[in-house]
Parts: C-alpha cells; sequence; structure tokens
C-alpha cells in the first residue's frame, strides 16, 4: 500500500493545474480517492466524521451484488446448456455466463463512466462514483440476449437525461439504471420482453450448443402467467434456476446481498420490508377479489419470488438517493412499490412485469412523501406546544 | 419599400425564427409540439398552417384593433381565429385528406395554441398591420422550424423513414443489428428533443441563460 501511495504521490503534479495530463486530471483524482480515503474534511458546521464516504458506500453496494451477479452467470449458462441440449458441467456453464455477461458490464461502465469524466472534466469537478453501482446493475437487469449497442445507446441516454442534468450523482429524481432499462423496455421491446430473449442460443467460443431443442420455450415464468396458466411453485423460482434478467432470478443470492446491505448499514429495513408487506398484501387481494386471469389468481409468495420483485426491493428500492428520506415516509415509499408492482403486474394487458414502472413511479412521489412526513411533523409539535402551554 | 423593411421590421420579422423563438425561448406551443411531431409531413403541415393562421389573424385584428372594445377583446379575436381555422381545416380536409386524418383533432386545436393568442394580444392589438404580419410569419416559421427539427429526428430514428421515403429499413442496415428506437415515436421523446434544442441554444446564446 505504501508503494502505492508513494507512486501516486509522485505522480501527481503531472495532473495539477499546468501539469502534461491536466486534461486527465479528474480520472486520476477518481482513482486517487477511490484507492485512498481523502484525508480533507470538512472546516464548518458539524459533522459526523466516519471511515466510510461515498466511494465506500458504493463499494459495499457492489459487494452485495456479488453472490447475485455470479449466480447470475451461471444461471445464463445453465439456461444455455439445458435449451440447447449440450453437455457441460458446473465450470462450462459458468465460464459460458461469464463470457455473456462480462461485455454487458464493459460495456456499461465504459459508456457511462466515459460520460461521467468528460462531465467532470467539463465542469471542473471531482469525478462523482454514483455510477460505480448504477454500472453493476445495469447488465444485471437487462435480458442476455439485449445487443450491447443497445446497451450502449440506452446507459448513455440514462447517464446524461436522468443523472446529469440534474446536477449528477446524489441530485437524480430517478434511479439511472431503471431509467437505462425503461429505455431498452420502450425503445426496443421486440429485444427486452417476450420469450425469445431470455435465454441465449449462440455458442461463445465453441462452449455450449448452438440451436434450441425443439419444443423449447424461453418464457419466463411470469411471462407463462400471463398468457396461460400460473405456473405451480417449485424451488427452483428461490434459486433462480429459471429464464429471466441475468441478476434478478435467485432470490437466495439476492438475500445473501441484502444481508450484507443491512449488515452494512447502507440500505433501510425499513424500505425493504415493506416493498415486500405490500406486494404480499397485494398479491392477496388478487387472491381473494382479483379479476379471473392466471396472474391474479398467482399465490402471493410466487408474485414475491418471480421476475424483478426481489431485486428491485433489495437494490432498487433501497437506493439512498431516490427513496424516501424520512423515516417513517420510507415504510409509505416501500409499501406503494410493492404494492403498486403487483398492480401493475396483474391488470396491466401488456408486460408481464411491474417492478420497474413501480419503482420509477415511486421515485417521482419520493419527495412528496417526504414533505408530508415533514409537515405533519412539524404541525404535531406546533400543536403540543400550545397545549403544552 | 425602404420603410417596409426597416431595420425594425426585419427584427420583428427574423426575431422569432432565432432569439425570441416561441418554442424554445417563450417556450409555447408545447402541447402541439409533442402530439404532431411523429412524422416529417405532419408536421411541416401543421408548421404552414399555425404560420397562415398567425399571419392572417394578426393582419385582421391589426386592422380593427381601435374599434375593438377592450372588454370583449379575447372573444372577438378568438372568433376570428376560429374562422381561420376552419378554413384552413377544411381546406386541408379537401385538398391534403390523409394529413388531415394524421393531425386529426391538433388542426381544431390550433385556435387554443397559445401562440396565436399571445401574438394577437401582444403584437397585433398594438401595432399596424403589416407589422403585424410581419410577426405572425415569424412566429409561424419560427414555430415550423422546431417542428421541422423534432419531427426530422424522430422520423428518422423512431420508423427509419423521411417523408414516407424509407431512409434505414434496409436489410443490410437490419442484418446489421439496427433496430429502430420505438422510444422516439412516444410523446416522451419529442419533450426531450425540444428540451436539447433549447439547451443547445442557451448554451450557444448565454444571453438566453436566466441568472440565478
Amino acid at each position: 500500500m505504501n508503494a502505492l501511495r508513494k507512486y501516486l504521490d509522485r505522480i501527481k503534479p503531472n495532473f495539477e493545474e499546468g501539469g502534461k495530463y491536466h486534461a486527465f486530471r479528474s480520472v486520476f483524482d477518481g482513482f486517487e480517492t477511490f484507492l485512498f480515503v481523502p484525508n480533507t474534511t470538512s472546516k464548518t458546521g458539524t459533522h459526523i466524521h466516519d471511515a466510510i464516504d461515498s466511494k465506500r458506500i458504493m463499494s459495499f453496494v457492489v459487494i452485495a451484488l456479488m453472490p447475485a451477479l455470479l449466480f447470475g452467470m451461471y444461471n445464463v449458462g445453465y439456461q444455455h446448456f439445458h435449451a440447447t441440449g449440450a453437455e457441460g458441467g458446473f465450470w462450462e456453464m459458468f465460464l459460458y455466463g461469464f463470457l455473456a455477461v462480462l461485455p454487458k458490464i464493459i460495456v456499461s461502465y465504459v459508456v457511462g463512466l466515459g460520460i461521467e469524466f468528460v462531465v467532470a472534466q467539463w465542469k471542473k469537478e471531482e469525478i462523482q462514483e454514483g455510477f460505480l453501482v448504477s454500472g453493476m446493475l445495469i447488465p444485471m437487469i437487462v435480458p442476455v440476449d439485449c445487443p450491447l449497442w443497445m446497451l450502449a445507446v440506452a446507459v448513455a441516454f440514462s447517464v446524461i437525461f436522468a443523472k446529469e442534468v440534474f446536477g449528477g450523482t446524489g441530485m437524480n429524481i430517478f434511479n439511472p439504471a431503471l431509467v437505462t432499462r425503461a429505455f431498452l423496455f420502450f425503445a426496443y421491446p421486440a429485444s427486452m420482453s417476450g420469450d425469445a430473449v431470455w435465454v441465449s442460443g449462440e455458442s461463445i467460443f465453441g462452449l455450449g450448443g448452438d440451436k434450441f431443442i425443439d419444443g423449447f420455450s424461453g418464457a419466463t415464468p411470469l411471462g407463462v402467467a400471463k398468457v396461460a396458466e400460473c405456473p405451480a411453485f417449485s424451488w427452483d423460482m428461490v434459486t433462480g434456476l429459471m429464464p429471466g434478467s441475468i441478476g434478478e432470478t435467485s432470490v437466495i443470492a439476492i438475500a445473501i446481498g441484502a444481508a450484507i446491505l443491512l449488515w452494512s448499514g447502507v440500505a433501510s429495513w425499513k424500505t425493504m420490508l415493506s416493498v415486500f408487506v405490500g406486494g404480499a398484501l397485494m398479491g392477496m387481494v388478487f387472491n381473494a377479489w382479483g379479476p379471473d386471469t392466471a396472474i391474479a389468481r398467482m399465490p402471493w409468495y410466487e408474485h414475491l419470488c418471480l421476475g424483478g420483485f426481489c431485486f428491485g426491493a433489495v437494490f432498487m428500492a433501497t437506493d439512498p438517493v431516490t427513496s424516501s428520506r424520512t423515516e417513517n415516509g420510507k415504510f409509505v415509499y416501500g409499501f406503494l412499490i410493492g404494492a403498486m408492482a403487483i398492480i401493475i403486474r396483474v391488470l396491466n394487458p401488456g408486460y408481464p412485469e411491474g417492478m420497474m414502472l413501480a419503482i420509477l413511479l415511486m421515485n417521482i412521489f419520493a419527495p412528496l412523501i417526504d414533505y408530508v412526513v415533514v409537515e405533519n411533523n412539524i404541525s404535531r409539535r406546533a400543536k403540543r406546544a400550545v397545549s403544552n402551554n | 419599400m425602404g420603410k417596409l423593411f426597416s431595420a425594425k421590421n426585419k427584427e420583428v420579422f427574423s426575431a422569432p425564427i432565432s432569439m425570441n423563438n416561441p418554442v424554445t425561448v417563450q417556450v409555447l406551443g408545447i402541447c402541439s409540439a409533442l402530439a404532431v411531431t411523429s412524422k416529417l409531413e405532419p408536421a411541416i403541415v401543421m408548421g404552414l398552417s399555425v404560420t397562415i393562421i398567425t399571419a392572417f389573424s394578426n393582419v385582421v385584428i391589426s386592422l380593427i384593433r381601435k374599434t375593438i372594445p377592450n372588454r370583449i377583446r379575447i372573444i372577438v379575436q378568438l372568433v376570428v381565429v376560429a374562422a381561420l381555422v376552419t378554413i384552413v381545416s377544411e381546406f386541408l380536409k379537401a385538398f391534403a385528406y390523409d394529413v388531415s386524418v394524421q393531425l386529426s383533432v391538433y388542426v381544431g386545436l390550433i385556435i387554443t395554441n397559445c401562440i396565436l393568442m399571445g401574438r394577437l394580444e401582444a403584437f397585433a392589438m398594438a401595432n399596424g398591420p403589416w407589422e403585424s404580419c410581419l410577426d405572425g410569419i415569424g412566429n409561424g416559421l419560427g414555430y415550423a422550424k422546431i417542428l421541422v427539427i423534432v419531427a426530422f429526428i424522430r422520423e428518422l430514428l423512431g420508423s427509419g423513414t423521411l417523408l414516407g421515403y424509407n431512409i434505414l429499413n434496409y436489410d443490410a442496415v437490419k442484418e446489421a443489428g439496427y433496430v429502430n428506437n420505438g422510444l422516439m415515436l412516444m410523446p416522451p421523446m419529442a419533450l426531450i428533443i425540444v428540451a436539447c434544442i433549447i439547451w443547445y441554444q442557451r448554451a450557444k446564446h448565454k444571453e438566453l441563460q436566466e441568472n440565478d
């Protein structure tokens, strides 16, 4: 570590005003503060000093995403090998998934961080670290067959229009990863929904088969429930060995991530819990009084296991920037996300999944919820002050 | 002739096309800019219709501006605009039926276009017919210009065509993996493109930026 510190100190003058690499100042600064916690502290006002800064928080989230990502890679391979009837062991499946997912991660980071670097340089600001998490989330919420150029267009759109125009990290109204997905979803529906995009059918470097076996259907369980009948509950829905977006399928892997987030205090248990409560209650309501469709009859626990519900609840709804910030508001915010996700799933005629739209919708209302909570608190305390006098 | 095209009159005509554009600077007429710009052809027709109606209603109101009782001036203006809108609407139905169907209610809704009432109230009520005519044409063309830019981007990227002619929908392009962007055909994208034009214009002309 010392050697690295010395090396950074030695090359630092090149990046300062007048140095020969001044154009890459923000890049250097970004790497330096990523590797070492900066020594500068606030000089005015009251602050809590803590070893954790936002770069460290982001790192925790990326670590929490790892189980879901690694499982997602394995599942991509697993689905592919089963769909094509090819023979392969655990490592071959994992390697196939790794090779299928890696380009998406690279594209997402290169495009997103590239724009962030340019903007930081242009506005003479530090590089903001928010994209560290978004860049990892984005490949995990797209289907495996999503073309890379579409991903690049969507990431560029989302970083510019959902994030930088609002003022960058910490100022955005919408979750940038979900805006990326929403852009893909509405711009290129054929590559983002339906039955044909969730399982990869091509071999990579000779790994796996190159043709689906006869009678193969790549539909997700939710897709099946939307058009045909509700699939019976199976443990694959919990372990995640089913078609779906890359990182969203496994409840177990996401639960490990949730444990890391809660243990490190990055995500709020209030939001997370209330999303599940909202979803479960809404599922039960539809079970009891819903319309006579397969997806409305789907048991509430299947609703929670399937699709992006868990992933959205754990990693998207708890995003500290776009969620409610008041403690009571988090309950309302989470509950409405869960309920809304199930409502969209059951009642809209078009697409089987509702988590993305539910979270984006509640992102808009988060400031309103906070406002109501704060105003309530003020008027309650004002009344108390009057009655005490 | 010198008086007709004095520097002031030139300014009256050209300002709305660039530096005082009704859409990008005054942010008027946004609703129809979202509604009719998914294809280039209706956008051009809409822009021309608004130009004609603004010009003629400006002239008519300017001619009778001294006799209109102040209290009922809005009603008088509406009657003039409504008459002109009806004429244009019938004309389109007779000679450009397909476009008229595409534009549907939005031709009729020109009557509620903020640009029209804004120009009548702000300009025609206080200026002579010739200046008002120039002002009306200028504002109409300023509006049409933005509509055409937005519709050009939306039709090219959304449908892969321009004025209905095929530009991008060839097999070779499809095999390369290119797919038309469906979001471009939805109204939100029109808003984002208008926002980008506003962004570009304000970045280029610092005097348009508000102090904050």
